[in-house]
């Protein structure tokens, strides 16, 4: 017998007492929780969002969509960084910087390389106002996973109102599962020191959040 | 079989050791106080927690009733999307099956992300006796690891160890392992966070094979959810060519959007937060993003025995947040350790026996590690009656009767060491079915209460170390009411 009989029937057998007319799902799972916490209009529901964002050490930037290429550059000149990658499917105009080395990806590869990368700048593709999460899918504006998680720095654009929801429920509605989704609310923390919470491990220690208005183009 | 501690003593054993040591008290005093306040704030922010709880039990009872077809589910949308799945009926399996996999890529090295599934088979021991280096990430289970020490909380495996503590091995034993802690490092946790991040960033960059668990596998979709706060999970996801995920098979969930329930409940309930920093989500393999072999091998290891009990079943719902840990009066002082399992505390006192059996002296005594306060129960996001399922699980120590062990209907002996309990409740039994004896027996009581002991001989003594043996009133209740012609007037 192959394990997987073995276990599947372990599993029939242990079920025995159950109903062949059991309680379907639909009828057995009772969704009268709430699909958002609270109501409010779109501006409040960015403004919950940088809350958030802000809470769990995320730094968060406004901007209209004709400022967002300024402001980029500004942020990365605080920084200091020259070499910043981005995703193929970025806005070109967001990369304007002058003094810059913009690196596309897929043109370095190699984990050691993505390691030697100052910066990431991407899009995201659902942001959550009641936790302060942003979603990523890799689209191309995002790129892929990797891209996101070694360079110490990630500038992430957030488009205003549209790309925001309030809660969990209505975020899932708007992903697809088929996709290699990233959920990520602020920098890379630890608990694991005396259950305290301490930002900086693996991933980004700096999270910056960008929220632009005003541009609706589609990446 | 399940990893049970080398020579494991009985849980009162260990936790009398343990009570002893006053810095372990303090660490997890500290650790447990600090967090309880916390998830309590995160919990009240949402109103309808009662209502999210309620579904999330729904959904994982549901599920449990049907695991053939949501299996079966599993299986085939993974396998659509190009991942293999596998099928290990116990610990044993597993690891043969994990270690074949990794000798195929020809590695002789992995990195892990936190999985108690893989800590519950031993993989790492069974790696390493084929040669095979398995680097664990997580800050915490990489302070286990380093630290040569055990596991002894389900989240923070290094709970019971504080900044000093981790400061002094970081730097007595980093170098072993790869590159040394910085100099001077300090015990601030930001300094340790650094010096963890430096010392695995290596790992990370090169490693060619990954090792997971999985918080959930939606079985519509065949997709696996991690829920992590480092990032350490991430690399391990996305950085190698092959991923190996081992994922209990209570981790099914049906739907796509059944996620939107333990998203909210399991990062409040663990870390306290609105959302823990990282969680990521695939789904079988993508082209030229993440790791381009994936296998998920299925684990049963005595999921099914505890499927088989109708009472003990609902221990499958445990989503690992270890909430109950962190507010268990007795975990608090025992430490995770004295639990003997990598399943400390209280939903541990109740998953080790089911999974691994009460043979041992162990897990016959895990049951009794408790003092059903129910604070467990109050706090779990699934709502498991933890003291429920301990009453069974004592039950069937104290008086043995029909179970079920690697698939097989066994009736279970009665335990040793339980006989004067058993004859006391049969005297008791007795007793309440023979009213003049009783009666008898309650005057004869009242009559020589002066003469009573104030603890109990022989086997009652340990039962009276801790307690006062309560007074026997000057004249039984049953007289009392005769005498006062007590409730007469009431019932006119």
């Amino acid at each position: 017998m192959s394990s997987r009989d073995r276990v599947l029937g372990r599993v029939r057998r242990a079920l025995a007492d159950v109903p062949e007319d059991d309680t379907p799902y639909a009828q057995a799972v009772v969704r009268d929780y709430l699909r958002r916490h609270g109501e409010r209009d779109p501006e409040d529901t960015v403004e919950l969002l940088a809350e958030n964002l802000v809470d769990y050490r995320a730094v968060v930037h406004r901007a209209d969509a004709g400022d967002l290429p300024l402001l980029i550059t500004r942020l990365l000149e605080a920084r200091g960084s020259g070499k910043v990658l981005v995703p193929p499917g970025l806005p070109p105009e967001w990369t304007s910087a002058p003094d810059t080395h913009w690196v596309q990806d897929h043109t370095v590869s190699t984990p050691e390389e993505l390691d030697r990368v100052d910066s990431v700048v991407t899009g995201c593709a659902v942001a959550i106002a009641e936790t302060g999460t942003i979603v990523l899918d890799g689209s191309p504006d995002q790129g892929r996973r990797r891209i996101t998680l070694i360079p110490d720095h990630h500038i992430c654009v957030v488009r205003v109102p549209d790309q925001v929801v309030s809660s969990v429920p209505e975020a899932l509605e708007r992903l697809d599962p088929a996709r290699p989704l990233t959920w990520i609310s602020g920098p890379s923390a630890t608990s694991d020191i005396e259950l305290n919470r301490v930002e900086g491990v693996h991933g980004p220690r700096t999270l910056e959040v960008v929220l632009v208005s005003g541009d609706h183009s589609s990446p | 079989m399940s990893v049970t501690f080398v020579g494991m003593p009985a849980f009162p054993v260990a936790a009398h050791e343990a009570v002893a040591d006053s810095t372990l008290r303090g660490n997890l005093r500290h650790a447990t106080h600090t967090i309880r306040a916390k998830r309590a704030a995160a919990v009240a922010e949402v109103s309808d927690w009662a209502r999210l709880r309620e579904a999330g039990r729904r959904i994982k009872d549901h599920t449990l009733r049907h695991l053939d077809r949501y299996l079966v589910q599993v299986e085939e949308a993974v396998t659509a999307a190009g991942g293999t799945v596998h099928w290990a009926a116990d610990a044993e399996e597993a690891n043969r099956i994990v270690t074949a996999l990794v000798k195929a890529t020809g590695e002789s090295e992995v990195v892990k992300v936190k999985s108690m599934a893989t800590q519950e088979i031993g993989l790492n021991e069974a790696l390493e006796a084929e040669g095979i280096r398995a680097y664990e990430t997580d800050l915490a289970e990489l302070i286990v690891q380093l630290g040569k020490d055990r596991p002894s909380h389900i989240l923070v495996p290094a709970i019971h160890r504080n900044r000093g503590e981790i400061r002094d091995i970081f730097r007595s034993e980093m170098r072993e392992w790869g590159r040394p802690a910085p100099e001077g490092l300090t015990d601030a946790p930001a300094e340790l966070a650094e010096a963890a991040r430096l010392h695995l960033r290596e790992k990370f960059l090169r490693a060619k094979v990954g090792i997971s668990g999985a918080n959930f596998v939606v079985a519509e979709t065949g997709t696996l959810v991690v829920v992590e706060s480092e990032g350490n999970g991430r690399m391990c996801l996305t950085l190698p060519e092959t991923l190996i995920s081992v994922v209990g098979i209570e981790k099914v969930v049906p739907t796509w959007r059944d996620l939107e329930v333990f998203l909210q409940t399991l990062p409040r309930s663990s870390t306290a937060e609105r959302m823990n920093p990282y969680t990521s989500m695939w789904t079988g393999v993508r082209d030229e993003d993440g790791p381009s072999a994936f296998h998920l091998v299925l684990l049963d290891n005595g999921r099914t025995d505890t499927l088989a009990d109708e009472v003990g079943r609902q221990a499958l719902r445990c989503i690992r947040c270890s909430a109950c840990l962190n507010v268990c009066p007795v975990y608090e002082r025992a430490g995770g350790h004295a639990y003997g399992s990598v399943y400390p505390g209280p939903i541990g006192a109740i998953l080790s026996p089911q999974l691994r059996g009460t043979q041992s002296e162990i897990d016959a005594s895990l049951p009794f590690a408790s003092s059903l306060c129910g604070a467990c129960y109050e706090v779990c996001p699934v709502a498991i009656d933890i003291p429920e399922v301990l009453v069974h699980l004592r039950e069937r120590v104290v008086q043995g009767g029909p179970a079920t062990r690697q698939g097989n209907k066994v009736v279970l002996k009665p335990a040793k060491g339980h006989a004067a309990e058993r004859a006391a409740m049969r005297a008791a039994r007795w007793a309440f079915s023979h009213a003049g004896a009783l009666r008898g027996g309650q005057r004869l009581a009242s009559r020589t209460r002066r003469l009573h002991p104030r603890t109990l001989p022989g086997p009652g003594r340990a039962w009276t170390g801790t307690r006062d043996l309560p007074p026997v009133p000057a004249e039984p209740f049953r007289d009392w009411w005769q005498r006062t012609h007590g409730g007469q007037e009431g019932t006119k």
